[in-house]
């Protein structure tokens, strides 16, 4: 099941990681792209399969989506909302500032 | 008494409780000194004990009064990724160890709408994703068949087949994506049931790859898992993907039987690297469905060989999706940073654990721009064709069977890669992805003594049909053994 080709080397893992917001410690990145380059490895068997006319499927339920009226039917939980917030203030969730 | 209580499974529990044999209470109490006796196992992360004290309290009154609903005073398990209003909920993951819900997820909600007594949340994988349960941040349970080798329990369902196999619930939910009801069934000698797509709301259950997720019950015999599964289904508009359709009670086809059915066996399931006594008890349920009236017939699911890769693409890019949301802002632990962006990468870095962060990674990278059409689109296709030959070989048959896993249970800490861990879903992801329901049921012990777990497989929304067969096959295997670690 070894995969001899690179998929990903070390600067891809760290695009992806960046585009993924994870936080990789620089130890780990090796063994990181080497299981990433197995499992895309042995995903790329697809390859194989001839699906020139073949449709995608995205959702296996074959019904379409159900609408509903555009109600507020769960309106005036503030404080459920925010209760688990790492930091809220005046009914807002709080972040470090984003603009200078 | 005690070992008397635990003796009775889950309808036979209810008929005794409902007949005033025992009290909702003594038998709730017999499950937490179960839940003390068996807790070096691991299966439980939160132990309720004065919420299910009061619930049980509840459910006598009503027992007494004749207000008894179906599943009145049974003291069950919930997998932790189940929103528990009030419980903390955390998928076995660090980023929510300190997470308590709002709010109830419908299928628990329907659970205790239906009476039943909470004991507690069971471990699982983080997020789901795993077949070991070692993926769980504090640590994998141990599964309590030959207890003292510290055998897997399966994944990612792991608590809740383990504390059902041990006794330390009388039965427990689970969620299945590629496999993790059915596979940690198997590995620990038990029922695992995992039902259409659309038929089990999703609401409140934590998302891992929505497409493939559902929820389903883990119990010791067929009869409690149809009982389970009435009160877990229904119709829910909170999530738009919840079929509107009515299940029949399940328990009016116990004992249906199977004569004249016929039972595809798909050639693509008996490959290299599948165990010798798993074969042996293939062959043998074969002849056991035979035996009851059943017609078997030799069918082909072409694309098998595709499902596993297929769903390490889709599984993986809905989960970088889904997992977006843990950004430690709205929930959720955060690590504190000087910059928005920075705080994301070292609160989910920290977060999560290396399993999950792989899976992000993968997700990522197969939905990126100038990759999206080679891995994504193309596992879609892929997904298609498994569907088609599913379709297809159900014009022919009526239930599929297979074995539930290539091998028995494994032992804890042999490190296996990732791509390996992977094998152990070959033959769960394919009705996964057809969005099928199957039923992992245990047949006989191999060699070592480890649980043997067949697979059978039905058409959509034929729950009813999928009970009766495995019930036949239940009855003709006989299993009757419990595990060396389970509660007397």
């Amino acid at each position: 099941m070894s995969n001899k080709d690179t998929i990903v080397d070390v600067p891809t893992v760290n695009k992806i990681a960046r585009l993924s917001r994870l936080d990789i410690p620089e130890v780990n990145k090796e063994s990181l792209t080497n299981d990433l380059n197995n499992i895309l490895g042995f995903v790329a068997q697809l390859d194989e399969v001839d699906t020139s006319n073949v449709e995608p499927l995205a959702s296996v339920t074959g019904h379409k989506l159900p609408l509903r009226s555009d109600d507020v039917n769960d309106g005036n939980i503030e404080d459920l909302v925010l209760k688990n917030a790492p930091e809220s203030s005046s009914g807002f969730f709080v972040v470090p500032k984003v603009i200078e | 008494m005690m070992s008397e209580l635990l003796d009775l499974n889950l309808v036979e529990a209810s008929k005794a409780l409902k007949n005033k044999e025992i009290s909702s209470l003594e038998l709730t109490k017999a499950y937490l000194k179960s839940i003390s006796d068996t807790s070096s196992l691991g299966a439980y992360l939160e132990i309720v004990e004065d919420k299910a004290i009061n619930m049980a309290k509840e459910s006598d009154k009503k027992l007494i009064d004749a207000t008894a609903r179906p599943l009145e005073g049974v003291p069950i398990g919930i997998k932790d990724m189940f929103c528990t209003k009030d419980i903390k909920t955390t998928a076995s993951s660090k980023i929510l160890e300190n997470f308590i819900p709002t709010y109830e997820s419908t299928v628990t909600q329907n659970l205790w709408n239906d009476g039943a007594v909470i004991l507690g949340k069971l471990s699982c994988d983080e997020f789901a994703m795993g077949s070991s349960n070692e993926t769980a941040a504090k640590g994998n349970v141990i599964n309590p068949w030959l207890k003292n080798k510290k055998m897997s329990p399966g994944g990612s369902s792991g608590g809740s087949a383990a504390a059902v196999a041990a006794r330390s619930a009388l039965a427990a939910t689970g969620t299945d994506t590629g496999g993790s009801i059915r596979q940690p069934a198997a590995f620990c000698g038990i029922t695992g049931l995992k039902p259409t797509y659309g038929r089990c709301s999703r609401w409140g259950i934590v998302a891992f790859s929505s497409s493939l997720d559902q929820a389903g019950p883990l119990t010791r015999t067929v009869s409690d898992a149809a009982l389970m599964l009435n009160s877990m289904a229904g119709y829910d508009q909170k999530d738009s993907t919840s079929a509107n359709l009515k299940m029949p009670d399940l328990m009016d086809y116990l004992d249906k039987g199977i004569k004249g059915k016929k039972i595809g066996i798909p050639k693509e399931y008996t490959q290299d690297g599948i165990s010798e006594d798993i074969v042996k008890f293939y062959e043998k349920s074969i002849g056991w469905l035979r035996d009851e009236g059943a017609e078997i017939i030799p069918v082909s699911l072409p694309h098998t060989k595709y499902a596993l890769p297929a769903y390490y693409i889709i599984a993986p890019a809905e989960a970088s999706s889904n997992l977006a949301r843990y950004d430690g802002v709205r929930y959720g632990a955060r690590q504190e940073a000087s910059s928005l962006d920075e705080m994301y990468e070292l609160t989910r870095g920290n977060g999560f654990g290396d399993e999950v962060k792989r899976r992000i990674m993968i997700g990522t990278y197969v939905l990126s721009s100038g990759y999206y059409d080679a891995y994504y689109l193309k596992a879609q296709k892929v997904r298609r064709l498994i569907k088609e030959d599913f379709e297809n070989v159900y014009k022919k048959v009526d239930y599929i069977l297979t074995p539930s896993t290539p091998t028995t249970s494994f032992e804890l800490g042999k490190k296996q890669d990732p791509l390996t861990m992977y094998l152990n879903d070959i033959f769960t992801v394919p009705a996964s992805l057809a969005g099928l329901p199957g039923i992992s049921l245990p047949v006989g012990l191999d060699k070592s003594g480890l649980p043997i777990g067949i697979q059978l497989i039905a058409n959509s929304f034929d729950e009813a049909g999928l009970i009766s067969t495995a019930r036949v096959l239940e009855m003709s295997a006989g299993f009757n053994f419990i595990a060396d670690g389970a509660a007397k």
